[in-house]
């Protein structure tokens, strides 16, 4: 939304090396460099994160609610893709 | 033959998808359908929340020049600084609703908006800034404890970390009060004081009693409060009052007692005249808290403007 306090952007955390980047909330900024260091203050105060990524709001793909049956449902009739679908002899050990 | 619009399914009732999913306890996210007065009720509590803990920095900041010592001075700014970032939780939660943070500003700086009662009373002595931390922000974590499980999403995920950076807040205010309460006779008077001035005020944060809160039911229906205002009240009382005996203070309320039967003690409701008078402008320090915000509001203008002007510049010669 437009606004004097500067685009919306998201913030993504990564723990520490090797994890994956999540989700931590939002922000204003008016650009990319306060929008980082923004993110720093006021979402890794306490060492929540040694990496982030801030993204503008506006940039952003999503998905929406009514969607979900038609656009998820395909996945649900494709048990085989699920390893319990398969039978595995006895004595062939842990697989 | 009408057009096939994927996502468009008119036969869905989305009142009866909201309610089944409140009945499941399932989380609403901003881009499912809610109710007008849902999300009405959400923006204006969740902006409330948001403006009591930017003006709830006031008071406290009143004492960082004057902290009695540099770790004192440390503490004490590193949680007028989580309260700034409390405060920008909440208002992007908010924001999800639909309304803007210039739309919030403007009404809290116009005083159309409320914020906690509590931050229109002064902080007079260094023991108020014990009080606050201790009662203040535990009477506020109670409520937002409960709210950690709020019905909509972004609400209960600011409400989670929130309530995380909150306990280190109460155990500091409780920590001030340790120290003058076993300090020397002035020191421990100036304790008392300010339990005395905070104990009621701060029993008003919980709203007014449930047979006169106007608010309570719908927030219960839809789950956005889980328990009334009397059941977080009388659970505060409980928990607070061997902190105070601890302390070897008295609660200035003359006929609190132990209540065998119901487990938990009887104690005297606040004044709420009081309280419909402080929330209507006519606290001893609202006047001052909104020049303030206002004040700073102002001085910051230039530098928002620089900000976004630079930022144009920039997105050009990219």
């Amino acid at each position: 939304m437009a606004d004097s306090q500067g685009p919306m952007w998201e913030v993504f955390v990564q723990k520490k090396a090797g994890q994956p980047f999540v989700h931590c909330g939002n922000l204003h900024a008016y650009d990319k460099e306060m929008a980082l260091q923004n993110a720093r203050d006021l979402y890794t105060r306490r060492s929540e994160g040694m990496a982030l990524w801030v993204v503008l709001s506006s940039n952003i793909v999503s998905s929406s609610p009514e969607d979900i049956g038609s656009f998820f449902e395909p996945s649900n009739d494709k048990i085989f893709r699920h390893p319990t679908f398969y039978q595995i002899p006895d004595g062939v050990g842990h697989m | 033959m009408s057009e096939f619009k994927p996502g468009l399914n008119m036969s869905v009732n989305f009142e009866e998808v909201f309610e089944s999913k409140l009945a499941k306890n399932d989380i609403i996210e901003p881009k499912d359908w809610m109710p007008e007065n849902y999300r009405k009720h959400l923006i204006r509590q969740i902006s409330q929340h948001a403006h009591s803990e930017v003006v709830g920095m006031l008071p406290e900041g009143n004492w960082i020049t004057r902290a009695p010592s540099l770790r004192a001075k440390l503490v004490l700014l590193a949680k007028v600084q989580d309260e700034g970032g409390h405060g920008l939780y909440l208002y992007t939660a908010a924001e999800s609703l639909g309304i803007s943070r210039d739309e919030m500003l403007e009404a809290l700086h116009t005083g159309k908006a409320k914020y906690s009662s509590i931050f229109n009373y002064p902080t007079l002595t260094w023991a108020d800034i014990g009080a606050i931390g201790w009662l203040v922000d535990g009477a506020a974590i109670m409520n937002q404890v409960m709210l950690q499980r709020t019905s909509y999403g972004p609400y209960a995920r600011a409400m989670v970390r929130i309530c995380k950076e909150e306990s280190f807040h109460q155990r500091q205010g409780y920590e001030v009060m340790t120290k003058l309460s076993f300090g020397t006779s002035e020191q421990k008077e100036m304790a008392q004081d300010a339990l005395n001035r905070w104990w009621y005020p701060t029993l008003m944060m919980f709203g007014p009693p449930d047979i006169e809160s106007p608010n309570s039911d719908n927030a219960l229906k839809w789950r956005i409060k889980r328990e009334t205002n009397d059941q977080l009240r009388q659970r505060f009382v409980n928990q607070t009052i061997p902190q105070i005996e601890y302390l070897g203070l008295t609660c200035p309320d003359k006929s609190l007692k132990w209540n065998e039967a119901k487990k938990g003690y009887d104690f005297s409701e606040p004044n709420w005249e009081e309280f419909k008078n402080v929330i209507h402008g006519k606290g001893p320090c609202n006047k001052e808290r909104l020049s303030s915000r206002n004040k700073s509001h102002k001085e910051g203008e230039w530098v928002r403007a620089a900000a976004m002007e630079f930022a144009r510049k920039q997105n050009e010669t990219a």
